[in-house]
């Protein structure tokens, strides 16, 4: 048993924080998503097919911390089935809201029949005026065409759980770089002549967020783990493991960070709202907390 | 990151699950083992644990230890308490998780050979006298008195939640020495024996109903000298020193059985809300599993566990509230009885008891303040004059 990172994947992780430090920087990433985004991280090799399953959760998670938008997680499921371009998806439900829909070549539809994908050109919807996350711009669509078929439903599972892997790790990014953010803050931020993060009204909401992080992370790097060696436990109960655990945690920890950085935490100019709006779209992909935690019960 | 066993941890696990299927008796199998019922069963097995040499696993061989790796540690840990055999480290656990560690680092040459025969042996009960009344999460504030007269000090003062106190022979015992010092440079560690005129007694009734807690009088108790160990007024060092030998398989029968009760739970509801309830709740066991597999990673790796063993307990005491007290509103009113009428009192005492799980050892408050201070770097609550209730 060696469950920690190797030397191989901490090399990867520092790439691709590096990557993140010098290409996407907050100013670039509050600009949105778009193709010189993908070709970059393309370039990068974030959506080798070739790359394990645990690699990919250490690069989520740097996306995360990073909070780097785009239909990442598609891109990997499908590069995983042979698709090119910048590929987006959605598993249907209403409301139709087709997330990133100008920026992609293709579409991924996932349905209990299996995946399919359409030219997002013959999509006839509007541009939400206000999406939650101003970062994931959603299209309310009228209907989703049956388009063409690109494997079975036996690759469903596969394509699911993956999902729900590389989104949790990018939850557990987003939740550190909010408690980072959160601690920085508590440490410079004055009130009553000492930093806030000195009492421990304040103090006890990092510790926390630092532990609900510590655990999610586990998490997520075991339904990783388990996904590349299925033998090692089980793959279902690892992967809703992790999504529960990372979304619950991506959730609190986005929203804490606001509170710790008080009437600031509620501005648009700091950037603690970021995390929790993509938290919040995260949690209704490849199944929510709520979702999982019933699928831990049957 | 792999989550298998080598070959030789395979191994390993093989002949930890051998001894027990082979050595522990049936009755001590299945949990919730009652230790007044079960003692002849549970000694048989002890002086079986000990001819093995596993009595102390993570002691060096030199001092009568299994010298186990913290990988072996672990899997003896997991073994055990998948096999549902009382843990390895059943009776007497504070002497060999903390004492023969202590005087193994700081005792001298005659404490060694005094005590660490007895402690493998299972001859010597430990008990310990740290917190005081006044002195709870503040335990450096501790005020029990040392006065040297001669080749002796004389204490004065109480202890209180010293663990089978009325049971044991020997204690740990933490008094001020140099009244004048900064408050964690006037301490020093003693052993007490629990014989010795001048020590009262007196049980506490825990929630549970039982007393395993004690509170302990000192009236001019005579401790030799020569029954230090390191240093005097170096006391609060040598207490943390034994922290370093827990490295992260404490929690690992715990979590086995934690999860064992979830599960179980679930068998006796179908109230859709409650069952999403318990698969968030398995959900976090299973990733508290897995965060303690990392921490025995890096503790074998490097030595040092790292953040995860510090935020652990905190993580583990809020899941498992949320599972009792779950458990709580499941059983309805058959929870009414802590005795096993309806045959689920062990919920109820589970329950119970682990109330003292945020509190014992480090308070849930307490551990916040550590992980915000010593790992968050945190600035520490601002401490000035006394101020009045």
């Amino acid at each position: 048993m060696n469950f920690d990172l190797s030397d191989d994947q901490v090399a990867l992780q520092e790439g691709v924080r590096k990557l993140c430090d010098g290409r996407f920087p907050i100013d670039r990433v509050r600009d949105g998503f778009d193709r010189s985004m993908w070709d970059e991280l393309a370039a990068f090799g974030v959506f080798d097919p070739e790359l394990a399953h645990a690699d990919r959760a250490v690069v989520f998670e740097e996306l995360g911390r990073a909070v780097v938008p785009g239909p990442l997680v598609w891109g990997c499921l499908g590069a995983a089935l042979g698709v090119d371009g910048i590929v987006g998806g959605i598993e249907p439900r209403e409301p139709l809201l087709v997330e990133h829909l100008e920026s992609i070549d293709t579409l991924l539809v996932l349905t209990a029949d299996g995946i399919s994908q359409v030219d997002p050109s013959t999509l006839d919807g509007d541009l939400l005026e206000w999406p939650l996350d101003a970062l994931t711009p959603l299209h309310r669509v009228t209907s989703i065409p049956a388009g063409t078929p690109v494997a079975g439903a036996d690759a469903l599972v596969p394509a699911r759980r993956a999902g729900a892997v590389y989104t949790s790790a990018y939850l557990v990014g987003m939740a550190t770089a909010s408690t980072d953010l959160a601690v920085a803050y508590a440490r410079e931020r004055q009130q009553f002549d000492r930093p806030i993060g000195s009492f421990q009204a304040i103090k006890h909401i990092l510790a926390d967020m630092v532990t609900r992080l510590e655990v999610a992370r586990a998490a997520a790097y075991a339904g990783a783990a388990i996904l590349d060696d299925p033998g090692a436990g089980d793959p279902a109960r690892a992967v809703s493991a992790a999504k529960v655990v990372a979304g619950e945690t991506a959730l609190k920890n986005c929203r804490a960070s606001i509170q710790v950085h008080g009437g600031m935490g509620f501005t648009w100019e700091v950037d603690a709202h970021l995390y929790l709006k993509r938290a919040w779209v995260l949690d209704t992909v490849f199944g929510s907390v709520a979702e999982h935690a019933d699928a831990l019960t049957e | 990151m792999d989550f298998r066993f080598t070959a030789e941890e395979e191994a390993f696990r093989q002949e930890v699950h051998d001894f027990i299927e082979t050595d522990c008796p049936k009755e001590l199998r299945g949990g919730d083992v009652s230790f007044f019922e079960q003692a002849g069963n549970l000694f048989a097995w002890r002086k079986k644990v000990a001819e093995k040499g596993w009595v102390a696993p993570a002691w060096p061989k030199e001092y009568g230890g299994a010298g186990m790796s913290i990988m072996q540690q672990f899997v003896y840990s997991m073994e055990t308490a998948r096999m549902r055999a009382p843990a390895p480290i059943f009776i007497g656990a504070l002497a060999v998780a903390v004492i023969g560690p202590t005087i193994i680092i700081y005792g001298t040459e005659e404490q060694k050979q005094k005590h660490i025969p007895k402690i493998l042996a299972g001859e010597e009960m430990w008990c310990q006298g740290f917190s005081e009344p006044g002195s709870g999460s503040d335990l450096a504030s501790l005020q029990t008195r040392a006065v040297k007269d001669g080749d002796d000090y004389v204490i004065n003062g109480q202890k209180i939640w010293s663990s089978f106190a009325q049971l044991a022979d020997v204690g740990e015992l933490l008094v001020r020495t140099d009244p004048d010092a900064p408050r964690h440079r006037g301490i020093s560690w003693l052993i007490m024996e629990m014989d010795a005129p001048g020590i009262e007694i007196r049980p506490i009734k825990t929630v549970l109903g039982g007393s395993e807690f004690c509170e302990v009088f000192f009236d001019d108790v005579r401790i030799p000298v020569s029954n230090r160990v390191g240093d005097e007024n170096d006391g609060w060092r040598v207490t943390n020193v034994t922290l370093s030998f827990e490295r992260g398989t404490a929690f690992v029968g715990e979590l086995m059985d934690a999860r064992r009760q979830a599960a179980r739970l679930l068998t006796m509801t179908t109230d859709p809300a409650d069952r999403r309830e318990l698969g968030r709740i398995l959900a976090h066991f299973d990733a508290l599993w897995a965060l303690t597999k990392r921490n025995v990673t890096k503790a074998q790796n490097s030595g040092d566990p790292g953040t995860g063993a510090v935020v652990l307990k905190l993580a583990y005491s809020d899941v498992r509230d949320a599972l009792d007290d779950l458990a709580m509103h499941v059983l309805d009113r058959a929870a009414l009885s802590i005795g096993d009428v309806f045959e689920i009192g062990y919920f109820v005492r589970e329950r119970l008891r682990t109330l003292a799980l945020p509190i014992a050892a480090g308070s849930s408050q307490i551990q916040r303040n550590i992980i915000g201070e010593r790992l968050l770097g945190l600035p520490k609550e601002p401490r000035g004059e006394p101020v009045a209730p």
